[in-house]
């Protein structure tokens, strides 16, 4: 059967085009697109993208508006359900402000625009998300946020290091984030967060390829289950 | 009913525009400023029979990001 995957677009979202280009690159299905304002989310789906971008021009705080749409509900129903949700950038932003992830992301300690290529370490290869990967593997994704500091509180912070619930960390810490965070997974590890764009980096003309093994990863995880 | 809403970052919590600002102050040549800390301030204008409760509502679910923010409610008139 076809992959069924959608992508959230919210007013002011920039990246859910490569998203879609990206999962169809790993799937081979075109995922649905999926407007903000859309009260019903799409039954029986596969996967659940929230793309990169300005939701609402970051009105109020990074996320905090796109939070609050109406197809979030069906986000956070179907995300309860164990259907996988990967949020890039903005997306984990918004998978923050909505509850579905723990701690916030803010400005960057270095108060600048960071839009670069960092390296990531994956800190956990077990996941949904990062069977693509080898554990401690170093890969190369660019990253281009204003509030991608992330914070959680140190009790937080150990039951997420605990848990092998930090993905991926920062080789180089870039923006700030408690103990070089990059991306984390939820308690039932079906939702990711992170701030780097995995699907700016899978074509060779993007500058490099090491976002797709996280695409292909999941969907290879997802058609084996 | 008027409303403020003054939303702070939490004690501990880092604010590299506080710092920004504390910078600044001391390159215009103010001394003796200790600390800045940057926060928001929202005004509502809301029915008089709003609650206390749902005030609290408002601020908990949107106004403010609890994780990293205190808030405080002021009733101006």
């Amino acid at each position: 059967m076809a992959f069924r995957a959608a992508v959230i677009t919210f007013p002011g979202s920039n990246c859910d085009r490569d998203m879609a280009v990206a999962i169809e690159r790993a799937s081979g299905s075109a995922p649905l697109r999926v407007w903000h304002a859309d009260a019903e989310l799409p039954e029986r789906l596969d996967f659940i993208a929230l793309p990169g971008g300005f939701s609402y021009g970051d009105y109020l705080r990074s996320g905090a508006m796109a939070a609050n749409s109406p197809v979030m509900r069906g986000v956070k129903e179907q995300a309860e359900r164990g259907v996988p949700v990967l949020g890039v950038c903005n997306g984990f932003q918004v998978l923050t402000e909505a509850g579905l992830l723990p701690g916030a992301l803010m400005r960057n300690a270095s108060q600048n625009f960071i839009c670069r290529t960092v390296a990531l370490t994956v800190e956990n290869s077990q996941s949904l998300f990062t069977g693509g990967y080898d554990q401690g593997q170093t890969i190369r994704i660019p990253v281009a946020h204003h509030d991608g500091n992330y914070f959680a509180d140190e009790d937080t912070l150990d039951r997420l290091e605990g848990e092998g619930r930090v993905a991926f960390r920062y080789a180089e810490n870039c923006n700030g984030s408690r103990r070089d965070i990059a991306g984390v997974l939820n308690a039932a590890g079906n939702v990711l967060g992170m701030m780097p764009h995995p699907e700016r980096a899978v074509d060779t003309a993007h500058g490099g390829t090491d976002g797709l093994a996280l695409f292909e990863g999941a969907m290879r995880t997802l058609a084996d289950a | 009913m008027k409303i403020r809403v003054h939303v702070s970052l939490k004690p501990g919590v880092l604010d590299p525009q506080g710092r920004a600002v504390h910078h600044a102050l001391e390159g215009l040549g103010f001394a003796g400023v200790d600390d800045v800390r940057v926060g928001r301030l929202i005004e509502l204008d809301v029915a008089d029979d709003t609650s206390d409760a749902a005030l609290t509502e408002m601020c908990e679910k949107l106004l403010a990001n609890t994780v990293i923010e205190n808030f405080r409610i002021e009733k101006v008139a």
